[in-house]
C-alpha cells in the first residue's frame, strides 16, 4: 500500500478521508483537463479571444445532444473504440461552425466580433436546450452535469486497457492533452507569429485564418472531452485564468506557457483538497470539485495582481511610497539648509511638517530615515542638520538654484514657474548633471532670485 | 364586460417578458455600440454567487425561502461587484477587455456553483428554485415579478431617455468624450449598472446564460434596419418585446419547449430576417443592388459594343432618316468582352423589350432611335472618362480603356458635368482612342453606301474639339480618310 495511507502521515491528518485510489484519479483528471485548457488558453488570451472558450463550450451543446442521440439510435456499430467517435466529430464540427458563423455574422451583420460571438453561442445553446428537453425520453443527458461536470464520479467509470484500470475520463483527457501538446509544440512558430503579428504571418505564407480555425477546433475538442469529467465551469476558467495570471507575471511566451501550466496543475491539486476540506469547515456536506479548482486558480490571479514582480499593486504602491518618502526627506534637508543659510529661527518638527504639507505618518518615516542616516538629529526638540546632512542639503539647494538659473537663461521659463519646476527637478539631479548645468549656465554665482549658488561638496 | 384573451397567468408572463425584452433591447444598443456586447455575459454569470449567498443568509435568518426580491438584491450586489471588478482589471492591470470578462465570468460562476452545490447538501434546504436562475423559469412568474420587471424596465428607459446624448457620445467616441471633460468612467459604470439591473430581472425569466442573447440579438438586428441611434433604440426595444411575447407564448402552447430558449430562438429568427431583409445592409438588398448594377453594366456594354461595331464601319453612326441602324452580328459582340452567351442574349432581349434594339438574336440586330440615343450616352461617358484618364491621370494604352470600363457605370451626372466643363460641353461623342473591332458588320451593299454618305454629310463632332491631342488627330485623320 501507499505510504500516504498511513493514518499518522501529516497529509492524511490534514485532509481527512483522502483516498489515493479515489481522490488520486480525481486530481489526475483535473490536472489533465486544466493543462489542456491552459495550454490553448495562452494563445487565446494573447489573441484577445479569451471568451472563445466560453462561447464554444456553450455552443457544443447541440453537438453533444446529437452525439448522444446517435449513440442510442445506432448502438450496434458505435461500440468499443468508436463509442465516442460521433462526439469528437461533432466537437470539431461545432468548433468550426461556431467560428465560421461568428465570422459570417460579423461580416454580413456589420457588428463587432464580441456581438457576433454572443449571438452565435447563445443561439446554439438555446437550440441545444430545446433538444435536451425534447429528447429527454430517449437521451439521458443531465444538463447540470454538462455545466458543472461530474468529476467526483470519474473514478467510478473504469475501463481496462492492456491490463491497467484507468478511468474513462482520464483516458480521454490524456488523449486530448497529447493532441494539444503536439499542436502547440509542432506549430509553436506559426502560433507565435499569428498571435503577435497576423500581417507578418500572412506575408510569410502562414495563413492566420487557418491557425484560428485549428485553435477553435482544439478548443471545441477540449471542451467536449472535459464536459463529461470536469464540466464546463472548470474548462472555461482554465482557458482564461491561469494564462492571464501568467501573462501578468512574465513577458515571454515560453515562460508564460510554462507558468500557466504550473498554475493549472497546482490549482487542480489544491482545488480538490479545498473541495474536501472547506465545506466541512463551513458546515456543509460537500461541494463541486471543479468549481473549487476554478476558484483556486482565481486566487492565484488575485495573488499575481497584488504581488506580481513588475505590475503587482503592492509593489507599485511600495515603490511610490518609497519615492515620496525619499523626496520628502530631501525636502526636509533642503529646508533646514536654507533656514541655516538665512539665519532663520529653528523650527520644531511640527512646524516643519506644516511648512512641507506632509502627512504625519510619512513625515515621521522620513525623519526617522534621516536620523538613521545621521543626517539630522532631533534630540534637542528641534530638527538640526548634522555635518553630513548639511552637505547633502547644500547639494540639493545647489541643484535647485542651478536649475532655476538654467531654466531662466536657457529655456526662458517665466519667473513665476521657475521655482516649482526646479523643485521637482532637484530630486533627480546627480553630481554629474550639476556639473553640466554649471558649465551650461557659465558658472553663475547667483540664481535668478539673487540667492547665492553654494559650491559643490 | 371586456373579456381578456388568454388566462391571467399567461397574461402576466407575457407582460413581464415583453417589458424585459424591451429594456434589454434598449440597453443592448449601447452595449453593442460600445463594442462591449459580452459584458452582459460576464455580469450575468457574476450574479450567481449573490443569489446563493442571499439564499444562505435568508435561510440562516429563518426567512421565507424563496423571497424573489431578496435573492435579486443579492444578485444585484454581486453583479455590481463583478462589473466593478471588470473595470478594475481593464483599467489597472495589463489584462485586456476580453480576458477581464473571461476571468470575472469564470471565477464568479465558480464561486456561485461551489455555493450552489454546498446549499444542495443542506439537509433541510430546498435549492430547486436556485437552479432556475441558470436556465430560467418563466412559467412560474407571478404578477409581483412582472411588476418588478416593469418597474426596472421603466427605470432603464428613463435613464436612457435622460442620458441618451451622453451615452451616445460614450459609444461613438469615448476618447473625445474624455477630452471634453465628460466623466467617461462614471458613465461606463452607469451603463454597467443598467446592464446589471436588466440582467437580474432577466435571470428569473430566461436564465443567466440566455439573458445575454436578449441584450445582444435585438440590438444587432435593429442595427440592420437603421443608421439612426434614436430609431435604433426604439426598434431594438420593439424587437426585444416581440421576442419576449412570442417566445413565452410559444412555450406556453407547445409542449416541452423551454421558455428561455424559445425567446432566444424567436430573437434569433428576427435577427436572421433582419440579416437578409434589413433595409440598412441586409444581404438581400446588397445582393439585389449588386445584380441591378451588373445588369445595368451589361446593358451599357452591349449598347456600346453595337455602337462601336457600327462606328468601325462608318465614322459616326446615325440613323439618317431610317427607323433602324445598320445590322450588326451578335456573334461579333460575343468577342468584345468576356461575357457568357446566356448573359449576352438576356441583355439583348431586355434591350429589345425596351425597344432599344430590334432584330433577332441569331443573325442580326440593330439599334432603334432610342437605342442609338442610349448608346451614344454610354459611349460618350466611356470616352470622356478615357480622355480624362489619358490627360489628367496620364495613363496610356490598355489602362485607359480598362480604367474607364471599371468606373463608367458608377459615374453620375455631376461627375459628367465636371468632365464636360473640363473638356468642353459641345464635345458630342469623342472618337475612340483605340482601334475598334472591324468585323461583324453585315452591310447590304446598297444600305452601306447610303449610310456612309449620310455620315459624311453629318458634322463630325470631334472636329469641334478645340484641344485634341496628337493621338486624336491621328485617329481623326484615319477615320476621315476612311469615310471619303
Amino acid at each position: 500500500m501507499n505510504i500516504l495511507d498511513l493514518p499518522t502521515h501529516p497529509f492524511q491528518l490534514a485532509v481527512s478521508g483522502w483516498d489515493w485510489t479515489h481522490d488520486g484519479w480525481i486530481v489526475v483528471a483535473g490536472i489533465l483537463c486544466s493543462l489542456s485548457g491552459s495550454l490553448l488558453g495562452c494563445y487565446l488570451v494573447l489573441r484577445r479571444l479569451s471568451l472563445l472558450g466560453d462561447a464554444i463550450s456553450h455552443a457544443v451543446l447541440p453537438g453533444i445532444v446529437a452525439a448522444y442521440w446517435l449513440k442510442i439510435v445506432a448502438p450496434f456499430w458505435l461500440t468499443g473504440m468508436f463509442a465516442s467517435l460521433p462526439m469528437w466529430m461533432g466537437a470539431v464540427g461545432v468548433g468550426l461552425l461556431t467560428v465560421w458563423l461568428t465570422e459570417s455574422a460579423r461580416h454580413y451583420g456589420r457588428i463587432d466580433e464580441s456581438a457576433s460571438t454572443g449571438i452565435v453561442f447563445t443561439g446554439l445553446f438555446a437550440i441545444g436546450l430545446v433538444m435536451v428537453v425534447r429528447m429527454a425520453d430517449s437521451v439521458d443527458l443531465d444538463l447540470s452535469c454538462v455545466l458543472y461536470g461530474d468529476i467526483e464520479n470519474v473514478p467510478l467509470d473504469m475501463v481496462t486497457y492492456w491490463g491497467w484500470d484507468i478511468p474513462r475520463g482520464v483516458l480521454a483527457s490524456t488523449v486530448v492533452l497529447i493532441i494539444n501538446l503536439a499542436f502547440v509544440i509542432l506549430f509553436r512558430r506559426e502560433l507565435q507569429i499569428t498571435s503577435f503579428d497576423p500581417g507578418l504571418a500572412g506575408s510569410l505564407g502562414i495563413p492566420p485564418a487557418w491557425m484560428h480555425y485549428a485553435l477553435a477546433s482544439l478548443v471545441a475538442v477540449t471542451s467536449v472531452s472535459s464536459f463529461e469529467s470536469v464540466g464546463n465551469i472548470l474548462i472555461v476558467a482554465m482557458f482564461v485564468v491561469p494564462p492571464s495570471t501568467a501573462f501578468l507575471l512574465t513577458k515571454r511566451l515560453p515562460s508564460m506557457v510554462a507558468l500557466s501550466s504550473l498554475i493549472a496543475i497546482v490549482s487542480a491539486i489544491l482545488g480538490h483538497i479545498a473541495a474536501i476540506t472547506v465545506p466541512s469547515w463551513l458546515g456543509f456536506g460537500g461541494t463541486s470539485t471543479s468549481a473549487m479548482m476554478a476558484i483556486i486558480s482565481g486566487m492565484f490571479l488575485v495573488l499575481a495582481i497584488l504581488f506580481g514582480p513588475r505590475d503587482g499593486i503592492v509593489f507599485k504602491v511600495y515603490e511610490r511610497s518609497w519615492l515620496a518618502t525619499k523626496i520628502l526627506s530631501e525636502d526636509i534637508l533642503a529646508t533646514l539648509f536654507r533656514d541655516q543659510e538665512q539665519n532663520r529661527p529653528e523650527r520644531t518638527a511640527a512646524e516643519l511638517r506644516g511648512h512641507l504639507l506632509a502627512t504625519p505618518w510619512r513625515f515621521r518615516v522620513a525623519v526617522q530615515r534621516l536620523i538613521r542616516q545621521r543626517q539630522i538629529d532631533g534630540e534637542s526638540g528641534y530638527l538640526r542638520l548634522t555635518n553630513e546632512g548639511k552637505l547633502a542639503g547644500q547639494n540639493l539647494v545647489r541643484a535647485h538654484r542651478l536649475w532655476e538659473q538654467y531654466l531662466s537663461t536657457e529655456v526662458k521659463v517665466e519667473a513665476e514657474r521657475l521655482h516649482s519646476q526646479a523643485e521637482s527637478l532637484e530630486h533627480f539631479t546627480s553630481r554629474n548633471l550639476r556639473e553640466i548645468l554649471e558649465a551650461e549656465t557659465k558658472r553663475p554665482d547667483k540664481d535668478p532670485h539673487g540667492s547665492p549658488i553654494p559650491p559643490e561638496v | 364586460m371586456f373579456q381578456w384573451p388568454l388566462d391571467y397567468n399567461l397574461r402576466v408572463v407575457l407582460a413581464g417578458t415583453s417589458m424585459l425584452g424591451a429594456a434589454c433591447g434598449m440597453i443592448g444598443v449601447f452595449l453593442l455600440l460600445r463594442k462591449r456586447a459580452l459584458v452582459g455575459d460576464a455580469i450575468s454569470h457574476a450574479t450567481l454567487p449573490g443569489v446563493c449567498l442571499a439564499y444562505l443568509v435568508g435561510n440562516a435568518l429563518g426567512w421565507e425561502e424563496k423571497s424573489l426580491i431578496w435573492l435579486l438584491v443579492g444578485a444585484a450586489i454581486s453583479g455590481t461587484i463583478g462589473a466593478i471588478a471588470i473595470v478594475f482589471l481593464r483599467e489597472w492591470t495589463r489584462l485586456k477587455e476580453d480576458a477581464s470578462l473571461g476571468i470575472i465570468l469564470s471565477i464568479f460562476f465558480g464561486i456561485g456553483t461551489a455555493l450552489l452545490r454546498m446549499i444542495q447538501t443542506l439537509p433541510h434546504g430546498n435549492a430547486a428554485g436556485l437552479e432556475g436562475f441558470i436556465y430560467g423559469k418563466t412559467a412560474l412568474m407571478v404578477s409581483e415579478d412582472a411588476m418588478l420587471i416593469g418597474l426596472i424596465a421603466l427605470a432603464t428607459c428613463s435613464i436612457v431617455a435622460i442620458l441618451q446624448k451622453e451615452f451616445a457620445l460614450l459609444c461613438f467616441d469615448a476618447s473625445f468624450a474624455r477630452s471634453q471633460g465628460w466623466p467617461v468612467l462614471a458613465l461606463d459604470l452607469l451603463l454597467m449598472a443598467c446592464v446589471v439591473s436588466v440582467v437580474i430581472v432577466g435571470l428569473q425569466a430566461v436564465g443567466l446564460i440566455l439573458v445575454i442573447a436578449l441584450l445582444i440579438i435585438p440590438a444587432s438586428a435593429s442595427r440592420l434596419w437603421t443608421h439612426r441611434l434614436n430609431s435604433m433604440i426604439w426598434l431594438s426595444a420593439f424587437l426585444g418585446a416581440i421576442s419576449g411575447v412570442a417566445g413565452a407564448y410559444a412555450s406556453s402552447r407547445i409542449d416541452r419547449l423551454p421558455s428561455g430558449a424559445a425567446i432566444v430562438l424567436v430573437a434569433l429568427l428576427l435577427f436572421l430576417v433582419s440579416l437578409v431583409w434589413g433595409k440598412a445592409g441586409g444581404i438581400w438588398w446588397r445582393f439585389r443592388g449588386a445584380v441591378i448594377d451588373r445588369d445595368r453594366a451589361d446593358v451599357e456594354h452591349v449598347l456600346r459594343g453595337v455602337y462601336e461595331l457600327l462606328e468601325a464601319a462608318n465614322a459616326n453612326p446615325s440613323l439618317a432618316g431610317m427607323t433602324r441602324s445598320q445590322d450588326v452580328d451578335p456573334k461579333a459582340l460575343d468577342k468584345l468582352r468576356h461575357w457568357s452567351h446566356r448573359r449576352l442574349n438576356q441583355t439583348i432581349n431586355r434591350l429589345r423589350n425596351e425597344e432599344a434594339i430590334i432584330g433577332d438574336n441569331r443573325d442580326r440586330i440593330a439599334l432603334t432611335a432610342r437605342g442609338l440615343r442610349l448608346a451614344k450616352e454610354s459611349v460618350r461617358r466611356h470616352r470622356l472618362l478615357e480622355l480624362y484618364f489619358q490627360r489628367q491621370a496620364e495613363l496610356t494604352g490598355e489602362a485607359v480603356d480598362r480604367g474607364a470600363d471599371l468606373i463608367e457605370h458608377d459615374v453620375d451626372d455631376q461627375i459628367m458635368a465636371l468632365l464636360e466643363s473640363e473638356f468642353g460641353s459641345d464635345l458630342g461623342v469623342p472618337e475612340s482612342f483605340h482601334p475598334l473591332p472591324s468585323d461583324g458588320l453585315k452591310l447590304p451593299a446598297g444600305l452601306s453606301q447610303v449610310a456612309m454618305e449620310s455620315n459624311a454629310q453629318s458634322p463630325n463632332s470631334s472636329e469641334r474639339n478645340p484641344n485634341g491631342t496628337g493621338s486624336i488627330e491621328m485617329e481623326r485623320g484615319r477615320s476621315r480618310g476612311d469615310s471619303q
